[in-house]
């Protein structure tokens, strides 16, 4: 059976939940302590942003398996206002609230696969993958 | 939950233990700017041996806590910072590269010294 975890996010509290989450589970799932870093600061970033731009939503977290290969996936989703500029946000530095904009890139190249699929007044669901090597 | 910040002569101590939420990474902040202005401080050591990640966030704290701290007359050195988290930051594209660096808490304080010195 596979594990899947979710943790709401409402509060900071949620931000480190999902991320201890995170890391436990990429731990069992037999990442090394590099990628249990890079999975744990993705997870960080996607949970940090949903609580800072739709005060509220969801990471899901799961272990993956498609044709031999094992991973893990984070699904990160909330019902907020959306994202008007895909490319845009994707930029290195690009920022609206004061910050590095270093989170989603960041989420990018920490991870093997990511999409974002984002719909204005919508909300938001980013998934991201890492691969077991 | 705060982070407690030890004196030695000049210097300042601090050896982050706990998991860095965003409000004690905030409170830290605070802190540490507090404590080099009623201290006098010349100098900071932080060391991040038991920190497990540092994200974009907990970065720009960081980063602006050495820029905060030089405003006010005070050196800022990092110690510790663990493999895992090097190799992650700069994956994320944030370099620290203003932001002086040493392996553990005594070659911070040598590090310090010769700043200061120098
Ligand atoms: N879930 C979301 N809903 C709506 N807008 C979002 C969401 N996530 C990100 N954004 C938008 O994308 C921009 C870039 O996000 P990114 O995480 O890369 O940087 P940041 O959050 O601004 O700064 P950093 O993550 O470095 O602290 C944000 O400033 C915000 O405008
Ligand atoms: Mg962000």
């Amino acid at each position: 059976m596979q594990v899947q975890t979710h943790v709401d996010i409402n509060s900071e509290w949620g931000i480190v939940a999902a991320r201890q989450a995170g890391r436990k589970l990429a731990r069992e799932i037999g990442f090394g302590s590099v990628d249990q870093a890079r999975i744990t600061t993705a997870i960080s970033e996607l949970a940090r942003n949903i609580y800072l731009y739709a005060n509220q939503g969801q990471i899901k977290i799961e272990e993956v398996a498609d044709s031999g290969k094992r991973g893990m996936k984070i699904i990160a989703s909330d019902e907020g206002p959306g994202i008007k500029d895909v490319r845009r946000v994707m930029e290195d530095g690009f920022t609206t609230s004061g910050g590095l904009g270093a989170g989603l890139p960041g989420v990018k190249r920490l991870m093997d696969e990511f999409i974002i699929d984002s719909e204005m007044d919508e909300g938001t669901i980013i998934t991201a993958i890492k691969w077991l090597r | 939950m705060r982070i407690p910040i030890l004196k030695l002569h000049d210097y300042l101590l601090i050896s982050v233990q706990v998991e860095l939420d965003d409000q004690t990474a905030l409170q830290f902040q605070e802190d540490v700017l507090a404590k080099i202005h009623e201290e006098g401080s010349r100098g900071v050591v932080i060391d991040l041996t038991s920190v497990e990640m540092i994200d974009s966030f907990i970065a720009k704290v960081l980063g602006d806590v050495v820029d905060m701290s030089n405003l006010m007359g005070a050196k800022v050195v990092l110690t510790g910072i663990q493999p895992a988290v090097a190799i992650t930051l700069i994956d994320m594209g944030i370099a620290l590269d203003e932001v002086p660096t040493a392996l553990d808490l005594e070659q911070g304080l040598e590090r310090l010294q010769l700043e200061l010195e120098g």
